[in-house]
């Protein structure tokens, strides 16, 4: 099951870092947000495979037992929260700049980069 | 006087400029009522952290863990000599910020969300300083930059965005290192409590995994703090932000990233000590300071634009805290708490200068700049004082912090040490050269086009400039004060196990 999972993040991190080093925009974005799903993967493993019991402590006894560990998926709540609201706001800066720029290629879209650049010429307006 | 308790003081950094953001959204039709809240959250938060700070030097720690579940388990909140004080740090700036955006940042811009924004990433900032949680860390990380993305994208320019996008896209890279770490460092030590780790990380049998997990980590922050190889999209996205912003972003956010290398580092990991569970992590440092140091330095030289030249020194700065991390001495650490103080001063007040500069001349190229040293003598003395002190000299905050880094490195007694050192004495000069271009080009050349006088510069962004002027002023000449506080800092820092074993 280990192994399994660790190849799940292992394939999903690997195709993210290959979309990631397109030029497109969209690619990059799709490509991060694969990578922010294959780190929940691989945070998920991190509680182990122990058990599927919910951490509950059952009533007349004080010690927790034999139960899955809630610290990891709670972050992954917490990581799927965050990776999806950057992602969205990614979205809509590359809607943003495909308005402004009228293409999504990071080769095409270099205003920031010659906006005072000694050498580049300035192509702003 | 009244006495707060210590555990409301830990958490009034982020709460104020938190429920001043909410304030400022609920306002967003009533500008001047916005900007208004938005300066008393301001002020008050500066006085919050001046109070935490003299609680924390007299009564020690102050920890809150909220919810009431106890430090392993719940999330807590300590703020240590060194949160203290770059929380106030963090406040004086943006004090400065809000006074010099009165002239800067006008309604369009307020409309579109200044206010809030900054507030909100000013909550990020002492929420990443105060944690005592390392997954909290991170998520102060992407509150961080969710708002810097809002504020350089404030006019949605074309420049904007397109560097709004770099930055976003690189920095999601990093935290998902960082995210990645500390996946695996709770794997490996079933805690995220900072404290807590650091006990159960003393004495560890080095592994894989912990070596993995504070490379990522350390890949992370090297992302989010630009450094060597990582930091391409900081020279193209902060001289994109309007000047208000890119002054808050270069005084504080790569700051950030170089303070959770501290206190993960030192803390958790403990890498200062012979038991710590990760080697490497000294040779690792020292190649990417020396590395970002010479490229940022050569890159500054060859700007013409006020801009690019300062976020190129952005880094170059960082690079001397990571110098003197690289030491891991007790004098290294001492030295990076001291620098860090006076290196966000002095960065947010010279973009904040720069703005002022902009003012007077019509735009940011220095070529077609000139004449404000006898058209605005008074800011020009203002601005003197900043170039100076980032170059290092005395007797500005610049000269003791630059000073201290080299002197710890030469203290080392290593072959490393003195390469540093040798170093950062070079980049201090190849810095003087490069603000000494400046001051040439935007003040002491006539200008290049005739009857262009230099345009009137609001008081407000003098006196703002000034604020920040002055402290480095007050720090440099006043070191000792500041001097023993952050050897104080360094000492609670270091866990005590490892401290035992450093000179």
């Amino acid at each position: 099951m280990t192994v399994v999972y660790a190849l799940l993040g292992a394939g999903l991190f690997g195709c993210g870092v290959f979309m990631l080093l397109s030029r497109n925009m969209v690619r990059m974005l799709l490509g991060l947000s694969l990578l922010t799903t294959s780190v929940n993967v691989m945070i998920f493993q991190t509680g182990r495979f122990r058990s599927q019991l919910p951490p509950i402590i059952p009533e007349g006894s004080e010690q927790l037992v034999n139960s899955a560990d809630p610290v990891p998926q709670a972050l992954i709540l917490t990581a799927i929260v965050i990776g999806f609201a950057l992602t969205v706001i990614l979205m809509a800066l590359a809607l943003r700049v495909h308005g402004s720029h009228e293409s999504v290629v990071t080769s095409e879209v270099r205003s920031a980069e010659s906006l005072g650049d000694p050498i580049l010429p300035e192509k702003t307006t | 006087m009244i006495t707060v308790p210590a555990g409301i003081l830990a958490v009034a950094p982020v709460l104020i400029p938190l429920g001043g953001a909410a304030l400022t959204v609920l306002a967003r039709r009533r500008q001047p009522l916005q900007r208004g809240i938005m300066e008393v959250a301001v002020v008050a938060q500066l006085v919050a952290s001046v109070l935490l700070l003299v609680t924390v030097a007299s009564g020690g720690v102050a920890v809150v863990t909220l919810g009431g579940w106890g430090s392993p388990f719940g999330i807590s909140f300590v703020a240590d000599r060194l949160g203290a004080l770059l929380c106030v740090t963090a406040s004086v700036i943006a004090v400065a910020v809000a006074l010099f955006a009165r002239a800067d940042i006008r309604r369009r811009r307020r409309k579109a969300g200044f206010d809030a924004l900054f507030l909100a990433m000013l909550a990020a900032v002492n929420g990443a300083f105060l944690t005592g949680d390392i997954f909290n860390l991170y998520v102060w990380f992407e509150l961080m930059l969710v708002c810097a993305v809002g504020l350089i994208t404030l006019d949605r320019r074309r420049a904007q965005l397109d560097g709004a996008f770099r930055y976003t896209s690189m920095s999601m890279m990093g935290a998902t290192f960082m995210l990645i770490g500390i996946g695996l460092l709770y794997g490996e030590a079933g805690t995220l409590d900072m404290a807590h780790l650091s006990q159960v990380m003393s004495g560890r049998p080095p592994s894989i995994a912990l070596s993995a997990s504070a490379f990522l980590l350390l890949s992370g922050f090297v992302l989010k703090a630009g450094l060597f190889p990582l930091f391409f999209w900081l020279p193209a996205s902060y001289h994109t932000a309007p000047i208000s912003v890119a002054a808050a972003l270069a005084g504080l956010l790569t700051k950030v990233a170089f303070y959770a290398c501290l206190r993960v580092f030192v803390l958790v990991f403990g890498v200062a000590g012979t038991m710590s569970p990760v080697n490497g992590m000294a040779p690792a440092l020292a190649i990417l300071a020396a590395g970002t140091m010479v490229v940022a330095v050569f890159a500054a030289i060859a700007q013409t634009d006020v801009r690019r030249l300062l976020a190129f020194h952005v880094m170059c700065q960082v690079a001397y805290l990571v110098l003197a991390l690289a030491l891991l001495s007790m004098l290294g650490i001492a030295a990076a708490v001291f620098y860090m103080v006076h290196t966000m001063l002095v960065q947010a007040g010279l973009f904040l200068g720069a703005g002022a500069i902009a003012r007077a001349n019509r735009g940011y190229d220095m070529r077609r700049a000139g004449g404000l040293m006898s058209d605005r003598p008074l800011f020009a003395g203002v601005f003197a004082l900043l170039a100076f002190s980032i170059s290092g000299i005395p007797p500005l905050s610049g000269f003791w912090s630059k000073f201290l880094v080299i002197d710890a490195a030469f203290r080392h007694g290593s072959t490393t040490g003195a390469v540093l050192a040798v170093i950062a004495i070079v980049v201090s000069f190849l810095t003087l050269y490069s603000m000494s271009k400046l001051w040439t080009q935007a003040f002491w050349k006539t200008p290049v086009r005739k009857g262009h006088a230099a345009k009137p510069i609001p008081a407000t962004m003098v006196w703002s400039v000034a604020i920040l002027a002055v402290s480095s002023l007050a720090i440099g000449l006043v070191p000792d004060a500041l001097l023993s506080y952050s050897r104080e800092a360094a000492v609670q820092l270091v866990p005590a196990a490892v401290a035992e074993s450093l000179p």
